[in-house]
C-alpha cells in the first residue's frame, strides 16, 4: 500500500536540479452559471484530450438498504437517453476512436473517455446528455444489476482479502456511510429496485453537484465556451441536504477474526485519525501522511526493512493513508506472517515499528529520501494527461482547489521529524483501533488435485 | 528540400519514423538502441530488454528467469539491497522489471538533471553487471515466493490460467509455471548461471525516451552494455506443437464464479495475419463495451462482469484467450452462448459495418497509443525485442485500414480452429455444461 501522493509544482523542486524547460502544466478553471466547475489542463506534446465529468455523489451519500446504488447508476448511465439508444454511448465513443470507461467510489463517480483532441466537442455533447436525459427502465436495470453481483462476486466474494478489508471498515466505523462497500452488500443488490436508482439519478445528477475536467491539447477558451454550450444549458438544481453523520469517537479495540478461502492468514489494523480538513489546518495530516512514508513508500520503508527483511516476522507488510476524503479515514497496516510466525506476532511488530517512531523520531536521512519521492512524483505525473486530470478532480471533489495541490506539497515538504515523532504517539492507542484477523480455510485437498474430468470436446 | 532530407539522413542514420522520430544504432558490445529525444518533461525512461524469458526455465526450476531478474535489484557490486534501494529512492528514481515466457526487463524511471540521472544510471548499471545474488536474502524471497504461490494457486482465476496454459502447451516452456516446488529447487548458482549465459549485449534491446540529446543516450546505452557477460547460445526452444484436438477441462472449487478460458496457440510476432486477427478480434471480443461477445454475454443477459477475447503474440505462437467469469449456476449457460457467439463469428465474419467500426476505433485511436513517453517506451521496447520494422508506427494505421472482409475470415480459420480448442472451467467441476 502506498500513501497518498500530493503533486507540487517546478518552483519547489530540490535546489540541485536545474531544468532546461520550465513549463508545467496550465490551468484554467471557470465556473458555470449553472454552477459547474469546468477545469482545463493543457499538454501540447500529443494531439489527445482526456474528458472526465465528475459528480459529488459516492457511496458515502447512500443510505442503509440501498447501498451499492452509486455504481449501480453509473452502469445504468451507459444505458440510454432520450436521443442516445442504450449502448450507443459506447459505440458512438468507440467509432471516434475513443477509449472511456467510468468509476465509483466512496467520494465520487466519474465518467472518462479519451480521444483525439478534434472529437471532443462530440463527448460532451453525449456527456451532458446523459447527465440530464438518462433512461432507467426497469428492463435495462434488471440485466445490468446482474452484471453489477458478478462485479461483487469477482471482486470481492471470492477474494479473502478483499472479505478482509470489507469487514474492516463496516467495524472501524459504526455511523458513517463509508463503512458499507462502494459495491454494496450482496443483498441491498439483490433487493434494488430501477426506482431507487431514479431517486438517485434525481438527487445528484446535477450539474451544480458536477464537475468538468479537459486535460491535454486544447485551448482553455473553446473548451470553456464548448462547456457553455453543452453542460452549461442543463438547470442547476438543488440537492438534498447531507447529513453529516460524524462517526463518534471509538471508545475501545475492536477485534474480529474472519474466515475465508484462503491459504495464508493475514491482519489488517485500522487506526482512526483525523484527514486533511483545510490546507492550512494542523500540521496533523501532513505528518500523518509522512509517517506512512517513511513506514512504506518505497523498498527501505521502515517496514519492508525491519519487519520483512529484518525480523522476518512478516512476508509482507504495508502502511497506507489517505489524507484527502470526504468522509473519516484510517491510518492501516497490514501484514502477512512470514513462516512460524503468527498474526499476533505481525500485529505487534507493526504496532512496534510506530511505537519505535513515537520514542526514537525519525532520521534526516529518511525524511529526505521520502520527500524526493514526493518531489521527483510530481515531475513524472505530467507524463500522464489522464493522472493529472484524476488528480486535479480528486482534490476538487474533497472539496480542495486543484491549485491547493502546490500548496499541500509544500506543507508535505515542511514537514519534520519531531511532528512524525509526535502524530506517531498522540494516535495509534489501542482504543482507536479495529484489527481484522483472517483465518484461512484452505481448500480441500482434492480441490486441485483430484476432481478434474478430462474430456476432449466433439 | 531533397538535399536537405538526405542531410538529415546522414546526420542521423536510422531517423525512421515519421510518426515518432525513433533513432536506432548498436553500442560497442552489440545490443540495439532504440531512442526517442522527448525534451518537455525532465524526465528519462529507460527499459532494457533480455532474452532472458521463463521459456528457458529448466524442467523442475520454473521461475528461474523470474527470481534472476527480481534479484539483481537485492545487491550488486559492494552494495546491499538496502544500499541500492537507497540510491534509487534519495534521487526520485523508479525501478522494475520482470519476466515473461519471452522477455526479461529492466526498467528505470528517472529526474534528467544531471546529478539525479548520474545516480539513477549508475545504479542500474550495478545491478545489470554485478549483480550479487546474495544467498540469504534469496532464501527470504524464496520464502515470500513460496507463500505468494501458495495463495495464487487457491485462487480459481489462478488455477484456470495454469490449466489453460497446460492444455495449450504440455511440456512446452510456454505450459510450464512456478510451483512452490520448483522454486525451492532454485539455488544461487543457478540465478549466477541463468545471469551469466542470458544477460548479454548481444541479445539485449535498450530502449530510451526523454529529455536527454542524442550523444547522452549514446554514452548511457554503452556504460549499461559495456560490461554485461558475454552469455552463451540459449538453450533451444522447442517449436509449439499444434493442436489438432482441444481438450475440456473441469475443476471444482468452493468459489461463487465459474472462471472459464478458452483458447489454443494461435499466432507468433511477424504473422502476416496479425492485422487482420487484430481487427477480427475487435469485433468479436477485443473492443471494450462493444465487442460481440461484450454484447452477448454481459449486455443482453448479465451473465458476466468481465469478459473478453484477445491475442497474445510471442516468440512462438501464443495464446487466443476467450475469458468470462459468471455465477457457478451459470456455467452452462454461458458456456453456450460464447460457444455459440464464437461459431456465429467463425462461420459468417464480421458485418461490413462491424468491419468498418472496428477500423474507425483503432485508427481513429491511435494516437492514443503513443500519446505518452510511457506509452512510447513500451512500443520502443516491443519493436526492439519482436524486431519489428523501425516503420511499424508508421505503417500500423494503414496497415490496419487495409485489411479486407476475407482476410479476416481466413485468419479466423487458420488460427482459431474451433477442433483445437481447449476449454477450462474452474469452480462448477460437475459434468457436461452443454
Amino acid at each position: 500500500m502506498h500513501p497518498f501522493r500530493i503533486p507540487g509544482s517546478f518552483a519547489l523542486m530540490l535546489a540541485t536540479l536545474v531544468f532546461a524547460s520550465a513549463v508545467s502544466a496550465q490551468t484554467s478553471e471557470r465556473l458555470l452559471a449553472n454552477g459547474m466547475k469546468v477545469i482545463v489542463i493543457e499538454d501540447h506534446r500529443a494531439p489527445t484530450v482526456a474528458h472526465m465529468a465528475w459528480y459529488r455523489a459516492g457511496s458515502i451519500d447512500e443510505v442503509n438498504g440501498k447501498t451499492g446504488v452509486a455504481h449501480v447508476l453509473e452502469h445504468l448511465m451507459f444505458k440510454g437517453t432520450k436521443a442516445v439508444g442504450p449502448g450507443e454511448f459506447s459505440r458512438q465513443v468507440a467509432a471516434l476512436g475513443g477509449r472511456e470507461n467510468a468509476f465509483t467510489s466512496r467520494d465520487y463517480t466519474g465518467y472518462y473517455q479519451q480521444l483525439h483532441k478534434s472529437h471532443l466537442a462530440k463527448v460532451m455533447e453525449l456527456e451532458s446528455d446523459r447527465m440530464t436525459n438518462l433512461e432507467l427502465t426497469a428492463e435495462e436495470f434488471s440485466r445490468e444489476i446482474k452484471v453489477v453481483m458478478e462485479e461483487r462476486r469477482l471482486r470481492t466474494e471470492d477474494q479473502a482479502s478483499s472479505l478482509v478489508y470489507e469487514q474492516l471498515m463496516a467495524a472501524a466505523f459504526i455511523a458513517s456511510p463509508v463503512r458499507s462497500p462502494v459495491v454494496g452488500w450482496m443483498n441491498d443488490l439483490q433487493s434494488m429496485r430501477v426506482e431507487d436508482t431514479r431517486e438517485w439519478y434525481r438527487n445528484w445528477y446535477a450539474p451544480n453537484n458536477a464537475l468538468l475536467v479537459v486535460a491535454g491539447d486544447v485551448d482553455p477558451k473553446q473548451v470553456f465556451d464548448l462547456a457553455d454550450k453543452t453542460y452549461g444549458r442543463v438547470p442547476s438544481r438543488a440537492l438534498p441536504a447531507r447529513k453529516p453523520q460524524i462517526e463518534p469517537a471509538q471508545r475501545g479495540v475492536r477485534r474480529l477474526r474472519i474466515k475465508a478461502p484462503a491459504e495464508n492468514p493475514s491482519v489488517l489494523m485500522g487506526f482512526r485519525v483525523p484527514k486533511l480538513e483545510a490546507v492550512d489546518a494542523s500540521d496533523d495530516a501532513y505528518a500523518l501522511e509522512l509517517l506512512s512514508a517513511v513506514l512504506d513508500l518505497d523498498e527501505n520503508g521502515r517496514l519492508t526493512r525491519s519487519v520483512v527483511r529484518g525480523s522476518r516476522v512478516a512476508n509482507r507488510a504495508g502502511a497506507g493513508y489517505d489524507m484527502v476524503a470526504r468522509g473519516p479515514v484510517l491510518f492501516l497496516l497490514s501484514g502477512t506472517p512470514a513462516q512460524g510466525k503468527s498474526t499476533e506476532d505481525v500485529e505487534a511488530a507493526l504496532r512496534g515499528e510506530i511505537a519505535r517512531i513515537a520514542r526514537d523520531g525519525v532520521g534526516e536521512d529518511e525524511l529526505r529520501r521520502v520527500k524526493a519521492q514526493y518531489v521527483a512524483s510530481r515531475v513524472y505525473k505530467r507524463d500522464s494527461v489522464f493522472g493529472q486530470a484524476m488528480e486535479a478532480a480528486g482534490l476538487e471533489i474533497s472539496g480542495f482547489s486543484h491549485a491547493d495541490a502546490d500548496a499541500i506539497l509544500e506543507r508535505i515538504r515542511k514537514v519534520n521529524a519531531r511532528q512524525i515523532q509526535d502524530v506517531a504517539g498522540r494516535y495509534f492507542d489501542e482504543d482507536s483501533l479495529t484489527v481484522v484477523t483472517l483465518d484461512p480455510q484452505p481448500l480441500p485437498k482434492d480441490a486441485n488435485a483430484g476432481k478434474a474430468t478430462l474430456r476432449t470436446r466433439h | 528540400m531533397l538535399a536537405i532530407a538526405t542531410f538529415v539522413a546522414a546526420l542521423w542514420p536510422s531517423l525512421a519514423s515519421a510518426v515518432l522520430p525513433i533513432e536506432h544504432w548498436k553500442t560497442a558490445a552489440g545490443a540495439r538502441v532504440y531512442f526517442v529525444h522527448a525534451p518537455s518533461i525532465p524526465m528519462l525512461d529507460i527499459s532494457i530488454g533480455l532474452d532472458a524469458g521463463g521459456r528457458y526455465d529448466p524442467v523442475g526450476k520454473e521461475g528461474l528467469a523470474s527470481m534472476t531478474n527480481a534479484m539483481l535489484a537485492k545487491g550488486a557490486g559492494d552494495l546491499d539491497e538496502s544500499a541500492m534501494a537507497e540510491r534509487f529512492a534519495m534521487v526520485g528514481a523508479e525501478h522494475g522489471g520482470g519476466a515473461g515466457d519471452d522477455r526479461a526487463s529492466v526498467t528505470l524511471r528517472t529526474l534528467s538533471s544531471p546529478a539525479e540521472l548520474e545516480t539513477a544510471v549508475s545504479t542500474l548499471q550495478l545491478m545489470l553487471t554485478r549483480p550479487s545474488f546474495p544467498q540469504t536474502v534469496l532464501k527470504r524471497e524464496k520464502e515470500r515466493a513460496v507463500q505468494g504461490l501458495r495463495e495464487a494457486q487457491a485462487k480459481p482465476g489462478n488455477i484456470a490460467r495454469r490449466a489453460f496454459n497446460q492444455a495449450l502447451y504440455g511440456a512446452h516452456p510456454y505450459g510450464r509455471d512456478s510451483t512452490p516446488a520448483s522454486v525451492e529447487a532454485v539455488g544461487r548458482e543457478d540465478l549466477v548461471a541463468f545471469w551469466r549465459d542470458n544477460y548479454t549485449a548481444s541479445r539485449a534491446v535498450v530502449a530510451m525516451i526523454g529529455a536527454i540529446t542524442r550523444e547522452q543516450a549514446a554514452q548511457i546505452a554503452e556504460r549499461l552494455t559495456a560490461n554485461l557477460p558475454a552469455g552463451s547460445a540459449p538453450p533451444a526452444v522447442p517449436e509449439v506443437a499444434r493442436i489438432e484436438q482441444g481438450r475440456e477441462q473441469r475443476i471444482e472449487h468452493p468459489s461463487t464464479q465459474s472462471h472459464i478460458l478458452i483458447g489454443l496457440p494461435a499466432i507468433a510476432w511477424g504473422d502476416s495475419d496479425q492485422f487482420a486477427l487484430l481487427v477480427g478480434n475487435y469485433v468479436l471480443g477485443g473492443g471494450g463495451f462493444v465487442s460481440r461477445l461484450y454484447d452477448e454475454v454481459r449486455e443482453k443477459r448479465g451473465l458476466a462482469y468481465s469478459v473478453y477475447s484477445y491475442f497474445s503474440p510471442s516468440l512462438q505462437p501464443g495464446p487466443f484467450t476467450i475469458g468470462l467469469q459468471t455465477a457457478r449456476e451459470q456455467t452452462g449457460t454461458a458456456l453456450q452462448v460464447v460457444r455459440d457467439t464464437l461459431e456465429r463469428f467463425l462461420t459468417a465474419g464480421p458485418t461490413e459495418q462491424e468491419l468498418a467500426a472496428a477500423k474507425a476505433n483503432l485508427v481513429g485511436g491511435f494516437a492514443l497509443r503513443i500519446d505518452s513517453n510511457r506509452k512510447i517506451l513500451d512500443y520502443l521496447s516491443l519493436i526492439g525485442f519482436y524486431g519489428l520494422p523501425l516503420d511499424y508506427l508508421d505503417r500500423w494505421p494503414e496497415r490496419v485500414s487495409a485489411v479486407t472482409m476475407q482476410q479476416v475470415q481466413e485468419a479466423f480459420k487458420r488460427h482459431v480452429r474451433p477442433q483445437a480448442l481447449s476449454t477450462i472451467v474452474v469452480g462448477d467441476g460437475k459434468a457436461p455444461g452443454k
